[in-house]
């Protein structure tokens, strides 16, 4: 393999890695703040896709994806007030069956709303051919948005958690939620917020990895397995790592694919994910107290 | 009278920064009462646990009739001779009292999967002899008018003395009893001093974590004072009663 | 025999059978039976699904990895094509012991493949050795950790089925012969045997049923339902909890490889379909419905939904209606709509859970 070659896989994998990790940061929004894990997050980001792709048709592209990402945004808060917030005294098994109903449903309206058809935004900019030229490597522009986004999006959501007082309240509630509640903190909203901001940054990474990869009403759970196997390998709720573990998926897949067929891709994903589930469930660059994790 | 039936040898074990249990090497003789007692924190659930297998020692030794169980699981130490109670009582809430104490019978008994499956004689023989073991067993600690009810709808001493009668069932050698007067008023308390006095006559020996000292006092034979993990005194009640630094923990220093 | 009391539902099902038949017969839509008689195959998966959610307290998001694993393996073995290798030694062999069949398939090409009892046997133990080494180190884990290895499981089998040329990929396998079973019984779809396959479905699932009662009501079936409702006081009484959870994942492996051996044989073919996240879900869904730990829940909504799915009642909304079921009964009814007050009446006439 040359140098150039190298690159591209590289690239590449760097690129759907990305989005991993922004899947993986949408569990783990959700998971620090309600312990479920969120078996529709994959789906929040094809919606977004799907809907942009819809308003593009009628609006210039910026207002298509602001308009998906509000939608889903709003999705995102009616899913937690309509399922979760109304189930009494659930345990966190029977929330997470409901987050994969949720997921089936959602798909099944997606197939009937738009259709089996592998659909894609266009390139923000340029086309399917223009290319940019990396360290010998020709690639999509497509690729630096996508990097570009994912990039502002860490770092945006890195600064609400650290310095805004709902970004507290919310890290407060992940922490301790009784004691948050005593602080005045309103945790059921915090709860919503959770989903909401999981969403919404699902439809934006969504919509701007939809021109590389396409778009599909299934793609969803494929999605889900990926970033949940990025969100344990970092440790779940650990968001950094989660960045450094989508990293290293999407290359592992990328270079992966350079070795073997392209239907063992997804298979390289659910290999890692039982590797670590056995052996290291509390994540690569967490402690080792992982008997939270264990049954007796 | 006489032989160590357990004997923990400088048990050591923390979580995080807490030293939870400190050095504790302790022994209870067989045919004996021996209580431990000490302030809150003091780690006497932990002990409990290092003993019943729930958690495992850093350092030190468990040792059952001369035989090291420290790395033993739970299940292999039920199975050798010690049941134990919890602080919290855990029964099976949606099974019934009697099924509670069935399920004592456990280790006990032998038919597995496939007999189970297959419905097999054998099996027949094995489950009349539990259910009867249960009853007898219900109707020792006056519990025979409940055993159909459903185990969570009994009242919380009831539930404490199912939890009794299910620990019973697995026919230890050694009873390990985590706060047994816990919420209990002073005639259950009695009953209960009672009951655990009988136990003994019968041969079981019975180790108990309590906060209750009229009880400690009346029936122990023996007493192992923790405080911060550590061992600060053991011996016969009495002896404990007038140990310097036991009314220091307990009471602070002005008393001692 | 104590608590014979536990059968008489058998027995009821056994006569419910036996006068549906008659009342098909009687108006002539007989032809209703094989959709009934696949239900009751896809309830076997249920049946030993409940049994792993219900009894031992895990969850399993990749059961339809087993079926298929059970149909596969009888599958391939039945279909792959000897004959070109039939004067090998080793083949030889296998025929000399009687292990090999010659027939003829649709298309009057002369096959020469293994025994069906053969197969079924193989599926059995391959099924056993991977719901094992699967089993050995996922069982450990706790609720949605569990669910996510099984899922990851059952998208492995997926994939491998779909991706792999002995696995037919996207078209499965067909020309599955029929399973000789004893004298002039056998699993096959064709319409002269259709009354009979009815038969062997339901003696299937009804031994399943007597199988399961009697593992309930046995000391095992203590021994379960007690780590389900508290584990830390079943281990503390001598139950060795990963043990008997493995047994059980197992066991409920098996019975849904059993399911999908025999509708393999019954349908003459299988395909990737049948190893889907989706069709894992739905089995999930099916016994939460029936109500967790209710048998006779499970198997009365294994039968029930897979048969109005087959005749397609629920039309291209299917997997939607599944996902809608998982739910509703999640958030209205988690112990099962057979359980909620209003449907007392009829449950009045199915056993309650008195064990023992």
């Amino acid at each position: 393999m040359n140098f150039a070659l190298f690159v591209q896989y590289a690239l590449s994998g760097i690129t759907v890695g990305s989005v991993y990790a922004i899947v993986a940061i949408g569990f783990n929004i959700i998971y620090c703040t309600t312990g479920i894990i969120n078996f529709a997050q994959g789906e929040f980001l094809i919606v977004g896709a799907m809907t942009a792709i819809s308003l593009a048709q009628v609006a210039p592209l910026p207002v298509a994806i602001l308009g998906a990402v509000l939608i889903t945004t709003a999705l995102g808060a009616v899913v937690e007030l309509v399922f979760i917030r109304q189930v009494r005294n659930a345990s966190v098994l029977r929330l997470i069956i409901i987050t994969i109903g949720l997921s089936i449903l959602m798909r099944e309206a997606m197939l009937h709303i738009w259709d089996e058809q592998v659909r894609s935004l266009p390139y923000f900019t340029g086309t399917e051919v223009s290319t940019v030229t990396i360290l010998g490597a020709h690639i999509s522009p497509q690729v630096l948005w996508v990097l570009g986004v994912s990039a502002v999006i860490v770092t945006a959501l890195t600064l609400f958690f650290r310095y805004t007082t709902t970004g507290r309240a919310m890290r407060a509630c992940a922490d301790n939620r009784m004691a948050a509640r005593l602080c005045g903190v309103n945790d059921r909203w915090m709860v919503t917020l959770s989903f909401m901001l999981s969403a919404g940054i699902g439809a934006l990474a969504g919509c701007v990895v939809s021109p590389i990869t396409q778009t599909q009403y299934d793609m969803g759970a494929p999605l889900a397995i990926k970033g949940f196997t990025v969100a344990i390998l970092g440790g779940m709720g650990n968001s950094m790592a989660a960045v450094a573990a989508g990293l290293f998926l999407g290359l592992l897949e990328a270079f992966v694919v350079s070795v073997l067929p392209s239907s063992y891709k997804e298979v390289a994903a659910i290999v890692v994910l039982l590797l670590i589930l056995v052996l290291r469930p509390s994540g690569l660059f967490a402690s080792r107290d992982a008997s939270a994790l264990r049954a007796a | 009278m006489g032989s160590a039936l357990l004997e923990t040898r400088h048990l050591h074990r923390s979580f995080g920064g807490v030293h939870a249990v400190k050095d504790v090497s302790m022994k209870v003789r067989t045919g004996t009462i021996k209580a431990v007692i000490g302030p809150n924190g003091a780690g006497k659930t932990t002990l409990f646990n290092l003993i019943a297998g729930t958690t495992t020692p850093q350092r030190g030794e468990v040792l059952f009739r001369d035989k090291p169980i420290t790395t033993w699981k739970p299940h292999a130490i039920a199975a050798m001779g010690i049941a134990r109670t919890f602080q919290t009582t855990k029964l099976f809430p949606h099974m019934t009292v009697q099924e509670n104490v069935m399920v004592g019978r456990h280790p006990r008994t032998h038919s597995g999967f496939l007999a189970g499956m297959l419905n097999l004689p054998c099996t027949w023989r094995e489950d009349r002899e539990t259910q009867t073991r249960a009853t007898e067993i219900l109707a020792d600690l006056g519990l025979a008018s409940y055993a159909c009810e459903t185990a969570s709808n009994l009242s919380f001493g009831r539930q404490r003395l199912v939890e009794f009668a299910r620990a019973l069932a697995t026919e230890p050698a050694l009873l390990l009893l985590d706060e047994p007067a816990a919420g209990l008023n002073i005639y259950e308390t009695q009953e209960l001093s009672r009951l655990i006095l009988r136990i003994r006559d019968r041969g079981v020996t019975c180790l108990i974590v309590e906060h209750d000292m009229s009880l400690v006092m009346d029936i122990s034979d023996e007493v192992l004072v923790l405080d911060q993990g550590q061992k600060i005194a053991e011996g016969p009640p009495a002896q404990i009663q007038r140990d310097p630094d036991v009314i220091r923990i307990y009471l602070g220093d002005d008393h001692a | 025999m104590m608590r014979l009391r536990i059968y008489y539902p058998v027995l009821a099902v056994a006569a419910l059978v036996v006068v549906l038949h008659i009342v098909l017969a009687a108006s002539g839509n007989t032809y209703y039976m094989t959709q009934i008689t696949m239900s009751a195959y896809y309830a076997l998966v249920v049946i030993g699904l409940c049994l792993l959610m219900g009894y031992a307290g895990q969850i399993s998001l990749g059961h339809a990895g087993f079926f298929a694993i059970g149909g596969y393996t009888v599958a391939v073995l039945t279909t792959c094509n000897l004959t070109s290798v039939r004067e090998t030694p080793a083949i030889g062999l296998l025929r000399s012991l009687g292990l090999l069949v010659q027939w003829q398939d649709l298309y009057g090409r002369e096959i020469l493949s293994f025994q069906p009892w053969l197969a079924f046997l193989a599926a059995m133990l391959l099924t056993v050795l991977i719901a094992l080494v699967i089993g050995l180190p996922v069982i450990r884990l706790k609720g949605h950790y569990l669910a996510m290895a099984t899922l990851g499981f059952g998208l492995i089998i997926y994939r491998t089925v779909l991706g792999a040329k002995t696995f037919g990929q996207a078209d499965g396998i067909s020309n599955v012969p029929a399973f000789g079973l004893v004298g002039s019984l056998q699993v096959n779809g064709r319409a002269p045997f259709r009354v009979q396959n009815y038969y062997i479905a339901w003696v299937a699932v009804l031994a399943a049923m007597v199988l399961s009662l009697n593992l309930i009501h046995s000391r095992v079936g203590r021994a379960l339902r007690s780590i389900h409702q508290s584990e830390e006081a079943a281990h503390s009484l001598g139950i060795d909890t990963y043990r008997y959870k493995l047994a059980t994942f197992i066991l409920s492996a098996l019975f849904a490889a059993v399911g999908g051996a025999l509708l393999t044989h019954y349908n003459g073919s299988i395909g990737p379909s049948e190893a889907t996240v989706i069709k894992s879900v739905r089995y999930v869904a099916i016994v939460a419905v029936g109500g967790m730990d209710n048998l006779w829940g499970a198997m009365i909504m294994g039968v029930l939904l897979n048969f109005l799915s087959l005749r397609g009642v629920f039309g291209s909304f299917d997997d939607a209606v599944f996902g809608a079921i998982l739910i509703g009964v999640m958030i209205f009814a988690p112990q099962g709509l057979l359980r909620v007050p209003r449907l007392r009446a009829v449950t009045s006439l199915l056993p309650r859970r008195s064990h023992g």
